[in-house]
């Protein structure tokens, strides 16, 4: 094996780039290897963007617990990341008398879970705080550390701090199985060809089963693949103020209306059983399904407003909870397992995950901590990574210096979003480059509007053919496979 | 011979009426449903002579884009449109070009000329 | 070519409608007029649409989109008529400021006596007709697929499906053909074209291009690229038929759904959109309800034939052109009072030359800081004292006055602005 690593990191979502985050704090070499053409391709792509407060998970469940504690540190994170994270609150609205009643039952959930700052509002004051509810709502669960982000730039910046940290990128270089002494684990095979480690961390989120079975754990360990669909709205249309979520069934959380970091309003997921882990359709009775949801809370919402469809997996695991007399059975897998070494497993990581991510990665520490195998710690480690210029988000006198300083910040390129060609370039030779259009989208905003990409996608795709320094026909949307063009026009076949 | 009826749509204006033509062989003998005389005009020509306008792009060497739009001056015979496209295929012009330039002269024998759209500067 | 802050007529896109509203601005008289447009050159859409069947009307020739836009560039141009390229505009107040940024000009604000909103459409999307299936690449609308392959010279697709009987459909059917692309089908929801008959024959019916009314798009399929659409048949209530499902293998397809007029910027300045149109209300000067600003072409309605856009474009230049002229008179009229010396303001602000008639006009004002000393307060125009009154002191928590007498009145009337000072005297 040509390259060896102490640690690597299987899977670039937010799980996986905060280990990378937390363990690039010591004095060793982190690999992390990500099959997709960019980092945060999976679930982190595609889910609510809620910072949980921690009300919902079993008690007693370590879905619970780092949820509870993920949420804590998203204050300092965010400031030392510099990702969107806006903590106002979320609620749990009851329809009706029968639903009102069901919010006390949240109320002790949440007291159990540790969760500060929850309440039980009348409808009045529901409808005070959220002008466009429903008229018939009866009251709400306040929970005012609840809260939303940006889970696009939240990896990202997890990544990229890892990254200036000394931590070792691979996209496109897909895990295929372990290589093994004995028992103990000393590299993975990849696409790329072997590398090898002296720890492996499972953080592959949708195919975390593929993994630990290759490493010979828990064989009866499942993810099943739960999809679900949501709209974008129009924020010129309509805007609304919270994160509103119905009062939870055995479904689930439900489908919600949320506002988000970027001023939309979002409505979603249903939650449907899938067997292909990478179908992320929308349909017409998926479609149907959260209409009808949002309609419930917020009855004014015209379907003239969508302007975005789109479908995330869950993770949806069948892992037992630590604490076998929970008889709890869909609960987060971390662990150091003893059937083998160098493994630090990680499995069914779906919601709360965006929210735990923080904590889980501090819990992977500890564990390797206890085993004994963390080095010295760093003295220069710098947790701070800084955000780049965002034209849109600037005062006019901000502009005014940024255009003279650089005049492709000038340039508008997204009309929608007010995105500039600065930021596309700074995006393309940023720490981790955003190389294909997906990639420019998540971390910019650009092609989000309710023109969705119809101006700038000409655009962008010249950007990134001149700033890669390849042709225009070269540019995919998401990787290999997604080219948006196929020849000039006038090199016809034949 | 026998007769047969063939169906034809007029665009000579945007009503679009739809002629019913009845043909022996080649020579139209009735034409119905015709709301003007241009729909009579229009089934003479169709049937002898179909002839269309043609748009297409070539490629242009030094120029602010790659292409510059380009049509033939007068319809065309329908038949020579395949014919017409491959050649300008081929077809590359220096920058600057003047709208209205000549690009391909006399094509394909018609006596038409395919100009130039517009016109495209030299690229900085 | 420096861009000054202040135009009698700003012109906002430089299509058809655009193109013709700053033409009729310069002929109906107005000093400056300047169009802003994001595209690197003027014409708009125009640029893109190299088929003919434009000029029709106005010229009575059959012309190509980009040869009618010509005809009104030249025009333009040669009437003085500025321009600002690749240049975005972010906002427009009602006060008729505009808010642009561009990596030429940098981020400026330009004032304007006088606007004609004439950005045009954008295209309906996918989700907004809420297609359901996967997001690969492949999914274009007509107008991106037109762009790539007229403008920037790139084919984006081998195998197309294209969903929508509109014209941009039928004419990107024919225009994809041409450069050696298979247009597998045309599907269309309603059961009757929506586009015009000519096309029709011209695009599909001559490459044997199959169109199938009663249909749509069931699903799109494919992760990375699109592989295969899925078509159904629909009922006279748009429910799908059941059984008439087809998969037809493709890598492309083309959303010709409809258009849609692009006003967020309207919104931004106060204008009043018609829900039904889509467009700002407007009167026959195509005059929208905020004054001075005024809208020409698809930004108000879709239309259908180009001619129609220049005589709108016409229209709304010629009713912009005058009412910015009106505007210079109407600050010819008026005087405005500007604080000088230890003046910290004066009231009135402004006088109105038509009331300078037998009844004197009193001023009044603060100091900045006090003068124990006698003191001058004067009014000049610039160059001449017009006149001044004397006071043994000035302190900021005593008003001062001073008065301009119907015999000074002469003289005002001959500036648009005076100027109020202490000095010492």
């Amino acid at each position: 094996m040509q390259k060896k690593f102490d640690v690597i990191i299987i899977g670039g979502g937010v799980v996986g780039s905060m280990i990378a985050r937390r363990l690039s704090r010591f004095q060793w070499d982190v690999l992390l290897i990500e099959k997709g053409a960019d980092v945060g391709v999976g679930s982190s792509s595609a889910n609510t963007a809620i910072v949980h407060a921690g009300y919902d998970p079993l008690p007693g469940s370590l879905k619970a617990r780092l949820n509870v504690l993920g949420n804590t540190m998203f204050d300092q994170l965010a400031g030392e990341l510099n990702f969107a994270f806006d903590r106002r609150g979320d609620y749990v609205v009851a329809i009706g008398d029968e639903e009102f009643a069901e919010l006390e039952k949240l109320m002790v959930q949440g007291k159990k879970n540790g969760v500060p700052g929850m309440s039980i509002l009348p409808g009045a004051e529901v409808r005070r705080r959220e002008k466009h509810i429903t008229p018939n709502v009866s009251g709400a669960v306040w929970a005012s550390t609840g809260g939303i982000c940006d889970p696009f730039q939240i990896t990202v910046a997890a990544i990229e701090n890892a990254i200036n940290n000394g931590v070792t990128v691979m996209l496109e270089t897909e895990f295929q199985d372990f290589i093994f002494e004995g028992k103990r684990i000393v590299g993975v095979k990849t696409n790329r060809g072997d590398i090898g480690c002296t720890w492996a961390i499972n953080c592959a989120g949708m195919y975390s089963d593929f993994v630990m079975h290759k490493a010979g754990i828990r064989p009866d360990f499942k993810i099943t693949p739960r999809r679900g669909e949501y709209f974008i709205l129009d924020r010129a249309e309509i805007s609304i103020d919270n994160v509103l979520f119905p009062t939870p069934t055995e479904k689930g959380k439900g489908i919600l209306v949320t506002t988000t970091v970027h001023g939309n309003t979002v409505i979603g997921p249903n939650a449907l059983i899938i067997d292909d882990k990478e179908d992320r359709s929308v349909t017409t009775a998926g479609m149907d399904e959260i209409w009808e949801g949002a309609m419930k809370l917020i009855p004014s919402l015209k379907k003239s407003h969508i302007i975005a469809t789109f479908a995330g997996i869950r993770s949806y695991g069948n892992g037992p909870s630590r604490d076998p007399s929970l008889n709890y059975n869909h609960d987060f897998i971390i662990e150091i397992p003893e059937e083998v070494q160098g493994f630090v497993n990680l499995g069914g990581i779906e919601s709360p995950g965006l929210t735990s991510s923080p904590a889980i990665a501090l819990e992977v520490e500890d564990m390797l901590r206890d085993a004994k195998a963390l080095p010295a710690e760093k003295r220069d480690w710098d947790p701070i990574r800084l955000a780049r210029p965002r034209f849109r988000e600037m005062s006019h006198q901000e502009r005014q210096l940024i255009v003279e300083r650089d005049p492709a910040y000038g340039r508008v390129i997204c009309r929608c979003e007010n995105i500039t060609e600065g930021e596309i370039i700074a995006e393309i030779h940023a720490p981790l480059p955003a190389r294909n259009y997906d990639a420019i989208k998540r971390r910019t905003w650009c092609g989000t509007g309710r023109c969705q990409a119809g101006f700038d996608t000409p655009r962008v795709v010249a950007i990134l053919a001149k700033e890669l320094g390849v042709s225009p026909i070269d540019i995919t949307k998401k990787g290999p496979g997604s080219e948006f063009l196929f020849r000039k026009t006038k090199e016809v076949e034949g | 011979m026998t007769e047969e009826m063939k169906k034809l749509i007029c665009i000579a204006c945007p009503k679009g009426c739809t002629l019913d033509l009845t043909m022996s062989g080649d020579t139209i003998l009735k034409i119905e449903n015709a709301s003007c005389k241009n729909g009579y005009e229009y089934a003479e020509r169709e049937i002898h002579d179909p002839r269309r306008m043609v748009a297409s792009t070539v490629k242009v060497k030094d120029g602010v884009h790659p292409l510059v739009p380009v049509y033939t001056e007068k319809a065309i015979p329908k038949r020579q449109i395949h014919e017409l496209l491959k050649e300008l295929r081929e077809v590359e012009i220096q920058a600057p070009v003047e709208m209205g330039q000549v690009v391909l002269a006399d094509v394909l024998g018609t006596g038409i000329s395919v100009v130039a759209s517009r016109s495209l500067p030299k690229a900085m | 070519m420096a861009i000054k802050d202040m135009y009698d007529v700003v012109v906002i896109g430089s299509g058809p409608g655009g193109l013709a509203a700053a033409i009729s601005a310069k002929k109906a008289g107005a000093d400056d007029v300047l169009i802003i447009e994001r595209d690197v050159e003027l014409g708009g859409i125009l640029l893109q649409c190299i088929h003919n069947g434009f000029g029709v009307e106005i010229f009575k020739e059959d012309l190509p989109g980009p040869g009618y836009a010509q005809r009104f560039i030249n025009d333009a141009l040669s009437l003085g008529v500025e321009t600002m390229l690749d240049t975005m505009v972010l906002d427009i107040t009602s006060q008729r400021k505009i808010y642009v940024s561009s990596k030429t000009y940098g981020f400026r604000i330009i004032e304007a006596r006088a606007i004609v909103l004439a950005m045009g459409c954008r295209e309906r999307t996918r989700s907004q007709i809420r297609l359901p299936g996967t997001r690969p690449a492949g999914v274009y609308t007509a107008g991106m697929a037109q762009r790539w392959t007229n403008v920037e010279g790139y084919m984006p697709g081998k195998k197309f499906v294209i969903l929508g009987s509109g014209d941009i459909g039928m004419i990107m059917a024919r225009r994809l053909t041409f450069e050696g692309a298979k247009v597998e089908r045309v599907l269309e929801i309603m059961p009757f074209l929506t586009g015009l008959t000519r096309n029709y024959v011209q695009c599909l019916l001559d490459y044997d291009i199959t169109l199938q009314l009663h249909h749509t798009v069931k699903r799109i399929i494919g992760n990375d690229r699109v592989e295969a659409i899925e078509a159904v048949q629909v009922d006279d209530k748009w429910n799908m038929v059941p059984g008439t499902e087809e998969i037809i293998p493709c890598d492309s397809l083309l959303l010709s759904v409809g258009l849609i007029p692009e006003n967020e910027l309207s919104r931004m300045a106060g204008v009043l959109i018609d829900p039904v149109t889509g467009g700002p209300f407007v009167d026959e000067t195509f005059q929208t309800n905020v004054p001075g600003i005024f809208a020409a072409g698809n930004v108000v309605h879709v239309y259908d034939l180009v001619d129609w856009v220049t005589e709108a474009g016409f229209a709304a230049g010629d009713g912009a052109g005058k009412f910015a002229i009106a505007q210079k008179k109407k600050a010819a009229q008026s005087i405005n009072l500007i604080a000088g010396n230890n003046v910290r303001y004066v009231v009135p602000h402004r006088i109105e030359k038509e009331n300078l008639k037998d009844e004197p006009i009193r001023l009044q004002m603060r100091v900045r800081q006090p003068m124990e000393e006698p003191v001058w307060v004067e009014v000049h125009d610039g160059d001449n004292l017009i006149t001044r009154k004397g006071e043994r002191y000035v302190r900021p928590g005593e008003m001062v006055t001073v008065t301009l007498k119907p015999k000074d009145f002469d003289a005002i009337r001959k500036t648009d602005r005076l100027t109020v000072q202490v000095v010492p005297r």
